[in-house]
């Protein structure tokens, strides 16, 4: 296994790096199974040299032919004819597995890096948005369409192309020339001309593609609210017009993305109109005989097979070019963390002892994220007694969840100290933090695999036993015991299977599981409707009975049972106390507490 | 998955000019096929039979004219077919958009995500645009191909036929056997793939899953481990794939395989008749000329297959949608909206024994309910999830229609009549909805106000944000009320959102309140907000008020006000 540190690992980049082309750092990626490249390239190269070749030396056969001599002198050509009728289609098919193949292998390996990449870095913001990890994982799959449909073609083109053009500069230099420029021109020239004569095109579509998708999603999305303010007419009269736009502009455009069709067909007739002159001004003149006219036409004839994939070539590259500038944008993120990478590899001394009393203290913790953005915490201080719950609640935006991801450690304080069991944590590498600090983060992944797998993510070696038993803290065994599978249920991608409140409670046994000291809940009831949002707070409150916890929610669901409750805005603590004290007090507390 | 969709041809006229087109210049690039065929066989044999540039002088000149003559037709006819593909996309789009919005369909006035309208709301539009998009190379490289590979090869036959039969029966028994061989492979493949395919798109999401998943893992310290489970998921992957790919490359293999031996078979028959003077060389090079012409458009065809196929599987899901029969109450005569109010907004309302099932739904969202709304009321509808609140908000807002019992109004004064005697347009001018997720449009917040009084000048506007409590906020915007939202109203927190729907409601000046759960997503400090604009709101006006718990009996107490608990359809009647 390559370690994500050698410096060979293009991943991991100094600043001349990250500002090269990100195609060509998409490349670089695929090194490592080049071997397995070329022969693709070679087998590609034979299919489409076999089709040319097999046109070239059919016309010498015909042109000896027809001066009737003994059969002695066609037989090479006529085995070469029928072994090249055979080769053609087996090296293609060949070719396609061996490249398929090894951008397969490419694929899996450039995961790996990328995956141990955002490991390292731990860009948690970008996970806010679902569109977002998508997105990342399609633009690294795209590296197997560089490899497969991007960069095999060109090479392939390259290497038969360049051997027709000497094939035919041997039998007629002129000719050989004419073929060499046609075949720039129709695989070089013609595809750069179309990719940038469609860019201003593409452009103008995207966007009146963009105004008729925004509109039509509004209009789908919104219908209930359209239908019930009798608004559906005139919105439906928005679409019809960002759909006039859209047509127009496309139709306005039909004209230049036609050219370059044109001008393909217009080269490769040509070409061959100028080797059939040439050839025939060769002959008047005797630089060349009749066998090599007909050699020197078909052969050209046959030669523009070899473009023929480029032009969807240069399209395609545009497209896998913008997937690796989106790529790199992500993966050359600095980490959130500084992470000393002496201490992490050796394993170093942890400093925190797993064992240690659970009590937790916070104290001036500042965090903002950017030098020019107001501080999302701004000077906390806050304790947690060992085995006691400490809930912080306030608006959204107050800096509840910053909080969370400081303790567990997701990302380096700005100012400040977080002591657990006396040991400030702010600095010690993340994975020996969230040895005593773990919990539920906000919106906790369900994998798509079984309950079982789901839950032993938390303790891997833990048997059925202690999973049940994680599963009765959580009141999930119930709904367990029910299903026909048990804990070999699957769940489903994002664990859809299960209800909302389940996920929670799942969520939850595998924190339990965990074990940890400190158990952070990071808004576990956000996405739950009403009914069970109460079950499910109760429910976890009694499940934290032992740990020492900190609750972090925006609404009062229970707050009567936690120990001390601190109320934050704006990054500061303006109140703490217990439910009954807050109560007590005029503040923010009671005014949205009595409703 | 047919080539040629008979509905897409029925459908959408752009496509009957465009196979027009394309035939008729299918037809001249035939032509111009063999002229060139002939004429380069004719200088070569010519040159070689001692003709000088006297004779072949204007066949040299013919090719040129050839060629200039094919790039021009493969110009018109791409730019024709673009013309055409964007005609067919635009006839498409709009007859689905007005089946999907118009009348007789079923909407819910939110869905158990909370996320309103259609579920395919994404998906539709998707559809529409990108997925349509593909319609493009359908038209321009699959349609032409595919018309040139029934015109060329037949002529291409003919002609080699007429110069040298032998050659011809060679081509005629192999061209067949393409399409058989393809056909044959296709049906053994598609059986092993379709087994592959569950598989292949488990370990193919795998890597979504965990990168998805890495925050979850990282709190459990498995981030790193992972690593060496995605190399072996990627290479079981591979296998798997590479499995399904020597199987799947087979047909390709075999259209290539047959058309280049086939050609080889040729060259080699047509040479050794020359050879023993049974041909002459002419013949002999038109022959060999022409015959990888008969299989280059089945080649091509079979290439631009599966892209240009998914322009047509969009169609087909347009069509599809299209055909599907406006579910829920297409049958029932529809009275004409008079464009006014219905007075019957304004009296009582009265539901018996009503129960609502949403199509392709097994359990329904409502049953028997018999309830009365009386005019200037409150009534507080309580109930666990799923007993319905909301759909009964739906049958209020006639965005479904009962598929059980019926709802009768009566009018101030007036005789109760049927609410589907009631034109839907004139009974929805009477209500005002505040939904739980409303939706915010990307135009200016003024227009967002004004959604159910496009009249209202902006005095109007501001004294109903004033009421909302959302006029402080709104002024506060970089350009006050002609602020742009953003999509879906991302400028601002849900509490304002819900703030701006309340003024949405005021400034309709509706006799009939719907709320649905209002402030059941917002932090205390909005939800105090919302409670005082609500209150405003329901001053003088009829409302049902569909909420969680019964907190809210606090903060729209008053004499109007009655509760009401709807329990689970399943459980019984409310009364």
């Amino acid at each position: 296994m390559t370690g994500p540190s050698t410096p060979t690992d293009p991943l991991f980049v100094d600043e001349r790096e990250r500002r090269r082309d990100p195609l060509r750092r998409m490349i670089a990626l695929a090194r490592p199974r080049s071997a397995r490249f070329a022969l693709g390239v070679l087998l590609g190269a034979a299919a489409t040299g076999s089709g040319v070749a097999l046109l070239g030396v059919a016309a010498w056969m015909l042109a000896t032919a027809a001066d009737h001599p003994s059969i002695t002198a066609l037989s090479v050509a006529v085995v070469a004819t029928r072994a090249l009728g055979v080769s053609k289609g087996v090296s293609r098919y060949m070719e396609r597995l061996v490249t398929h193949d090894a951008a397969f292998r490419t694929l899996a390996e450039v995961r790996v890096r990328v995956y141990e990449r955002l490991a390292r870095t731990e860009p948690f913001g970008r996970f806010r948005s679902g569109d977002l990890v998508s997105r990342l994982v399609n633009d690294t799959e795209s590296t197997l369409d560089l490899l497969v449909r991007g960069l095999t073609p060109p090479l392939v083109s390259v290497v038969t192309g360049g051997a027709t053009v000497l094939f035919l500069t041997v039998v007629y230099v002129p000719g050989g020339m004419l073929l060499a420029g046609g075949l720039l021109l129709a695989g070089l020239a013609v595809p750069l001309m179309a990719a940038a004569l469609s860019r201003g095109p593409g452009r103008r579509e995207a966007r009146a593609r963009g105004t008729l998708s925004t509109t039509l999603v509004d209009t789908l999305q919104g219908a209930p609210d359209l239908i019930a303010y009798g608004a559906m007419d005139r919105q439906v009269a928005k679409v019809e017009e960002a759909d006039a736009e859209l047509t127009r502009v496309a139709r306005r455009d039909a004209a230049t993305l036609g050219l370059s069709a044109g001008a393909h067909a217009l080269i490769t007739g040509l070409t061959v109109w100028g080797a059939l002159f040439l050839g025939v001004l060769a002959v008047e003149d005797g630089s060349i005989d009749a066998t090599a006219l007909a050699v020197l036409v078909l052969t050209t004839l046959a030669a523009f097979e070899i473009v023929a994939p480029l032009p969807a070539v240069a399209a395609r590259l545009g497209a896998i070019r913008e997937s690796g500038a989106r790529l790199f944008g992500v993966l050359d993120t600095p980490p959130a963390i500084t992470v000393d990478e002496e201490r992490e590899r050796d394993g170093g001394t942890p400093v925190i002892d797993p064992d240690t009393e659970a009590s937790v203290r916070v104290e001036g913790l500042r965090v903002r994220y950017g030098p020019d953005e107001p501080w999302a915490l701004d000077g906390i201080d806050l304790e947690i007694p060992a085995g006691a719950t400490v809930a912080v609640i306030g608006p959204s935006g107050a800096g509840k969840s910053t909080l969370a991801s400081i303790l567990l450690r997701f990302r380096d304080p700005d100012g400040g100290r977080v002591e657990v069991g006396g040991t400030d944590i702010t600095d010690r590498p993340a994975d020996e933090v969230r040895g005593v600090v773990s919990g539920v983060p906000q919106d906790p992944h369900v994998f798509a695999s079984t309950l079982r797998e789901n839950l032993r993510l938390a303790r891997p070696g833990a048997d059925d036993e202690e999973l049940w038993e994680a599963l009765r803290r959580a009141r999930l065994a119930h709904d367990v015991e029910a299903m026909p599978r048990g804990l070999d249920t699957r769940v489903g991608s994002h664990g859809l299977g299960l209800s909302g409140g389940m996920r929670q409670r799942l969520a939850l046994a595998r924190a339990v599981l965990a074990a940890p000291r400190v158990l952070v809940l990071d808004e576990p009831t956000a996405h739950l409707d009403p009914d069970t949002r109460d079950a499910v707070v109760e429910d976890l409150l009694s499940a934290a009975r032992g740990f020492s916890t900190l609750l972090i929610t925006h609404d009062l669901t229970g707050l009567d049972r936690v120990d001390r409750i601190y109320v934050i805005r704006d990054g500061r603590v303006v109140q703490s106390g217990t439910h009954e004290e807050l109560l007590a007090v005029e503040g923010w507390y009671r005014a949205v507490g009595v409703r | 998955m047919k080539p040629l969709d008979p509905r897409l041809v029925r459908t959408a006229s752009a496509v009957r000019s465009h196979l027009a087109v394309t035939v008729v210049s299918g037809v001249l690039i035939t032509g111009l096929i063999l002229a060139q065929a002939w004429l380069l066989s004719r200088v070569i044999t010519g040159v070689w039979a001692g003709d000088g540039m006297d004779v072949v002088g204007w066949m040299i000149a013919a090719v040129a004219g050839v060629a200039v003559a094919r790039a021009l037709l493969s110009y018109l006819s791409e730019t024709s077919a673009l013309h055409s593909a964007a005609r067919t996309k635009s006839q498409l789009r709009r007859e689905l958009v007005a089946h999907v919005t118009g009348p007789g369909r079923v909407w819910a006035a939110e869905d158990d995500d909370g996320d309103g309208g259609s579920p395919q709301a994404g998906e539709l539009a998707t559809l529409a645009t990108r997925g349509l998009d593909a319609l493009d190379e359908y038209f321009s490289r699959y349609l032409p191909q595919l018309v040139l590979s029934a015109i060329v090869p037949v002529a291409v036959l003919a002609v080699v036929f007429w110069a040298d039969w032998i050659s011809g029966i060679v081509i005629l028994v192999t061209l067949p056997l393409i399409p058989i061989f393809m056909a044959l492979i296709g049906m053994h493949t598609q059986q092993r793939t379709e087994r592959q395919w569950r598989l292949l798109s488990r370990l193919g999401g795998h890597f979504l899953d965990v990168v998805e998943g890495l925050p979850t893992l990282a709190v459990f310290r498995r981030a790193k481990a992972q690593a060496a489970i995605i190399r072996q998921v990627g290479e079981d992957h591979r296998k798997a794939t590479m499995g399904t790919l020597r199987i799947a490359f087979l047909s390709a293999f075999a259209l290539e395989l047959l058309a280049t031996l086939a050609v080889a078979l040729v060259a080699v028959e047509v040479g050794l008749r020359l050879l023993g003077g049974h041909m002459d060389y002419q013949t002999a090079l038109l022959v060999l000329i022409l015959a990888p012409e008969a299989y280059l458009p089945l080649r091509e065809v079979g290439a631009r297959f599966h892209a240009s196929m998914e322009g047509v599987a969009a169609a087909d899901q347009v069509f599809t949608e299209l055909e599907r029969r406006r579910d829920g109450g297409g049958d029932r005569p529809r009275p004409a909206p008079t464009g006014r109010p219905s007075p019957a907004a304004s009296g009582d309302i009265r539901f018996e024994g009503v129960g609502l099932r949403y199509p392709g739904r097994d359990v329904p969202a409502l049953s028997g309910v018999d309830l009365t709304l009386r005019a200037g009321e409150h009534l507080l509808l309580t109930g666990p999830s799923g007993s319905g609140k909301t759909s009964l908000l739906s049958l209020m807002l006639r965005l479904a229609e009962p598929t059980e019992g019926r709802i009768t109004v009566r009018p101030p004064d007036g005789e109760p009549v049927a609410l589907d005697s009631v034109a839907a347009d004139d009974w929805r001018l009477g209500i005002a909805w505040v939904p739980q997720h409303p939706y915010l449009f990307d135009v200016s917040v003024a227009d967002n106000i004004r959604l159910g009084a496009p009249d209202a000048d902006m005095e109007r506007v501001r004294r109903a944000a004033r009421m909302a409590e959302a006029h402080d906020f709104v002024s506060a915007l970089p350009q006050g009320y002609d602020t742009l939202l953003g999509e879906r109203g991302a400028r601002l927190s849900a509490g304002q959102r819900q703030r701006i729907a309340l003024a949405r409601a005021l400034c309709r000046d509706a006799p009939l309140v719907l709320l649905d759960e209002p402030t059941a997503h917002l932090d205390p400090e909005n939800a105090a907000a919302v409670r005082t604009a609500v209150a405003r709101l329901l001053e003088g006006r009829t409302a049902v008020i569909v909420a969680h718990d019964t907190g809210w009996a606090e903060s729209v107490s008053g004499a109007h006000l009655r509760t009401a608990h709807l329990p689970l359809p399943t459980e019984g009647i409310v009364r």
